[in-house]
């Protein structure tokens, strides 16, 4: 019980920045909140928001416990586009549905175990380790496609992109699932807590006997099947592979998610709950620009504006002016204040 | 001051928050003098050091250099008054060549380009007069530690003058660069320089030094000429100790234990230890004494897997031959090792107390098999209880706890393990009188419930009190083991001060 409250708590700003964000949308465009539903599907801005939020709240999953054990994966676009591009491959070779999704994800935790090696064994500094796979990643993507956007006509694999599953989008039952098995593996388990150490203090978790090595390696492969779920995802939904453009630059916004979903570039305390919310509140401000009308040449500005003014909200110099300001002198402080000026 | 003084300090006073870290300290340098400065760490040491150059503002005192009162603002002011600091990690920039960090922020300049060529012949000619006749264009990081130490010196030396500071320069050396450093600082004092020279081997004082200045607890304990100062009384000037024969009656008696449960046979790794040989026995408290830098942590590092043995080096636990390459598998074997730098080592500062204490027996059952939720608060409130945690809840993050208490956790982190060797390494350093009782009492505790237990502490009554056998270490190697009624603190100071040895193979 104290639990949930204490939750709550934490997502507090999260859920208020998203809640005020909806609202805003809502004044200049008041059929937002408005869901039909026709073929059984629910079609409506919101469920466009978690639709297209799709690619970034997986990637985000894993982002979110990577950056719990103190690194970064900026490799995840690039391994979609690989893992887009395997998908289109092995389907218009002619492999069934269930064998092309096993070898794309298959090589989605390969990249992850790659970046598992450099960070863990290596001990190359994340950003850098996961650099190399951002870089290379793109260019391995474009030998498989052979350059062009390799097109697919398989059903079944389009469907995973653009099919829907009790009347949801599939995408986003897609992401609901895997948040919901990862999180419960990591909080069930042990994982969490242990990841968490690792994030804060290293040596001393090595000391008491935590296999880091293998945790890190672990958390890069997590990473890269959820990078590899978001690829498979957007080369389903235009039922083709974009070596080029699938997956650019979502490393930024994946790392966004997690940071406006409150978890530490620092490592340590993690919630993947926050991380999607941090996914959904950018999506909401991607999906309410256009809705509103605005030139599309104030997108960028307007998102960076609404970011900048969220993490001063978490930040925790704002939350001691917070309870500075909740105390009873607040007035007379004020005064001074005004005298000052 | 005498006629040949050159810097005075008096009653020179330094307050931290919640401490005094320099009380009244008097230290005073002559020209042409090597001045050891010794103590144990947080004697006052660095302190002192950091007000003489103007590093920290000092409270209270004066410093005199030449004749004239001085007060530095920042170690910048103090070189260009006269006083030059060598420190033990060179802080020169390791990239750039040796010309340039001799010359760095002072290059000869014409029509403000600076002329390289000038400024080689330069570096050349002062190093030469140290006996150096290397490449100066190379970058520094490409030569020793040994030739970057001398360089730094150079440096220190062409800018101040007066006064070298040299804070413990030898001790990523190996013997023939501290000799050639030696050279070079012998050298310098026949020049007349004032030279303070701290290290925490006790050789190298007498091999160099005049005096000898003893710090404690950040108040001068003497002053003396090092040729009339005998090793003994050194080593109980720095431990502090008034030589009283304590020793406890009702510890048990060395022979009355069993087969050795754990031996270690020629372990030892090179640079970092010699090769011991150590067997310790069920429901035995081993000590370990030495000064710091003698090789006490690493004995404990290495017998807990984080730094792996030489390839000659065995373990044997309860008769059967065991590799014991990292923590983990030291863990399996029901090790436990509380570490000295408990804040680096040991806490993992956001996570909660409750998740300190069980981490290391979740981290040995595997991530598979979480220790359940009720199950942890039980084991956590039980700890909290038995060993007094002073804590208002157990989800408190541990680094909210004060160094006491998070000694205590990381104790209880082991125990809850159900341990059978635990490894202590300064287990009462920086924590009050109430909570050092307390600790030496579970120590006593553990031991009668046969756990085999091996501490190291530099408070060499604690050791008397508890040990069954007491280690002795010396500049990395084990030089003595005194057992039953040797254990006293007259013999421990008299084993570590001891002259070496030569031993005849």
């Amino acid at each position: 019980m104290s639990d949930t409250v204490s939750l709550l708590r934490r997502l507090s700003p999260q859920l208020i920045a998203l809640g005020v964000i909806l609202f805003l949308i809502w004044l200049v465009f008041p059929a937002f909140f408005t869901v039909t539903f026709q073929n059984g599907r629910a079609y409506g801005s919101l469920i466009d928001v978690l639709n297209r939020g799709a690619p970034v709240a997986l990637l985000a999953i894993g982002m979110t416990v990577v950056i719990a054990t103190k690194g970064i994966d900026l490799s995840v676009g690039a391994v979609m586009a690989i893992c887009g591009a395997v998908a289109a491959s092995a389907s218009v070779s002619g492999q069934p549905i269930a064998v092309t999704l096993a070898l794309a994800i298959g090589i989605g935790v390969l990249c992850g175990l790659w970046n598992g090696i450099l960070v863990a064994f290596l001990n190359i500094q994340p950003i850098i380790a996961t650099l190399i796979l951002m870089v290379a990643g793109r260019g391995i993507a474009q030998l498989i496609t052979e350059g062009a956007i390799l097109t697919f006509d398989d059903p079944a694999l389009a469907f995973v992109g653009s099919g829907a599953l009790f009347g949801l989008p599939f995408p986003v039952v897609t992401w609901i699932v895997v948040a919901l098995l990862v999180t419960i593996v990591l909080r069930w388990s042990a994982l969490g807590m242990l990841i968490e150490a690792v994030g804060i203090n290293r040596r001393a978790s090595m000391l008491a006997g935590i296999n880091a090595p293998v945790l890190l390696i672990a958390v890069y492969v997590l990473s890269g099947a959820c990078a590899s779920i978001a690829g498979i995802a957007i080369a389903a939904d235009i039922r083709g592979a974009d070596a080029n453009n699938a997956g650019l630059w979502l490393e930024l916004d994946a790392i966004l998610a997690v940071v406006v979903g409150g978890t530490s570039l620092l490592g340590g305390r993690f919630s993947i709950v926050g991380s999607l919310l941090g996914a959904m509140i950018i999506q909401a401000i991607n999906t309410g620009i256009l809705l509103s009308g605005f030139p599309p040449q104030f997108n960028l500005i307007i998102k960076a504006a609404i970011v900048v003014v969220i993490l001063i909200i978490q930040s925790p110099e704002a939350k001691t002016l917070l309870t500075f300001l909740k105390l009873p002198r607040w007035a007379s402080l004020g005064a001074s204040k005004g005298a000052e000026q | 001051m005498d006629d040949n003084g050159i810097l005075l300090a008096k009653d020179i006073v330094k307050v931290f928050p919640g401490s005094r870290a320099l009380d009244g300290v008097n230290f005073s340098l002559r020209r042409g003098e090597v001045h050891a400065l010794l103590g144990e760490n947080g004697a006052g040491k660095s302190t002192l050091i950091k007000c003489l150059t103007g590093a920290y503002r000092r409270d209270g005192g004066s410093v005199i250099l030449d004749g004239e009162t001085i007060d530095p603002k920042n170690p910048l002011g103090a070189q260009a008054l006269g006083i030059g600091t060598v420190y033990q990690e060179v802080n020169l920039l390791p990239n750039l060549s040796v010309a340039e960090n001799l010359y760095l922020g002072r290059q000869p300049r014409r029509f403000g380009l600076i002329q390289a060529g000038r400024m080689k012949r330069d570096a050349r000619d002062l190093l030469g007069k140290y006996g150096l006749d290397i490449d100066v264009s190379a970058s520094l990081e490409s030569y020793s530690v040994a030739v970057q130490q001398v360089v730094a010196i150079a440096r220190a030396v062409d800018l101040s003058g007066k006064v070298l500071i040299l804070d413990e320069p030898t001790a990523s050396l190996d013997a023939r660069e501290v000799e050639m450093l030696f050279d070079v600082v012998r050298n310098l004092k026949a020049q007349g320089l004032g030279i303070i020279f701290i290290t925490h081997f006790i050789e190298q004082v007498y091999a160099l030094s005049d005096r000898i200045t003893v710090l404690r607890n950040g108040r001068l304990v003497a002053t003396r000429d090092a040729e009339t100062l005998p090793r003994k009384e050194l080593v109980t000037l720095m431990l502090g100790h008034e030589l009283q024969e304590i020793s406890k009656s009702t510890r048990p008696k060395a022979e009355q234990f069993s087969q050795p449960r754990y031996r270690f046979k020629n372990y030892g790794k090179p640079g970092v230890i010699k090769p011991f040989d150590l067997a310790i026995r069920a429901g035995e408290v081993v000590g370990v004494a030495g000064l710091l830098g003698s090789g006490r942590t690493e004995t404990a590092e290495l017998l807990f897997g984080i730094r792996t043995p030489d390839s000659g080096s065995k373990a044997l636990i309860d008769g059967s031959e065991v590799a014991l390459t990292s923590p983990r598998t030291a863990i399996v074997r029901r090790f436990g090792f509380c570490p000295e730098d408990r804040k680096v080592d040991g806490i993992i500062g956001d996570l909660s107390i409750r998740e300190n204490i069980v981490i290391a027996l979740q981290a040995r059952r595997g991530w598979w098999k979480p220790v359940s939720r009720s199950e942890q608060n039980a084991i956590a409130d039980k700890y909290i209880k038995a060993l007094d945690i002073r804590t208002t809840d157990r989800e408190k993050p541990i680094r909210l706890l004060s160094g006491g208490n998070q000694q205590k956790a990381i104790l209880a982190r082991w125990l809850a393990t159900n341990p059978e060797f635990l490894i202590l390494d300064e287990p009462t350093r920086g924590i009050d009188v109430g909570a050092h009782g307390e600790i030496i009492r579970l120590i006593e505790t553990l031991c009668a419930q046969g756990m085999s237990l091996l501490v190291i502490s530099s408070e060499l009554d604690e050791l008397v009190t508890y040990s069954t056998r007491v280690l002795v270490l010396r500049d990395r190697q084990h030089v003595a083991e005194l057992t039953d009624d040797e254990i006293t603190t007259a013999h421990i100071v008299n084993a570590i001060a001891a002259r070496e040895v030569k031993q005849v193979a």
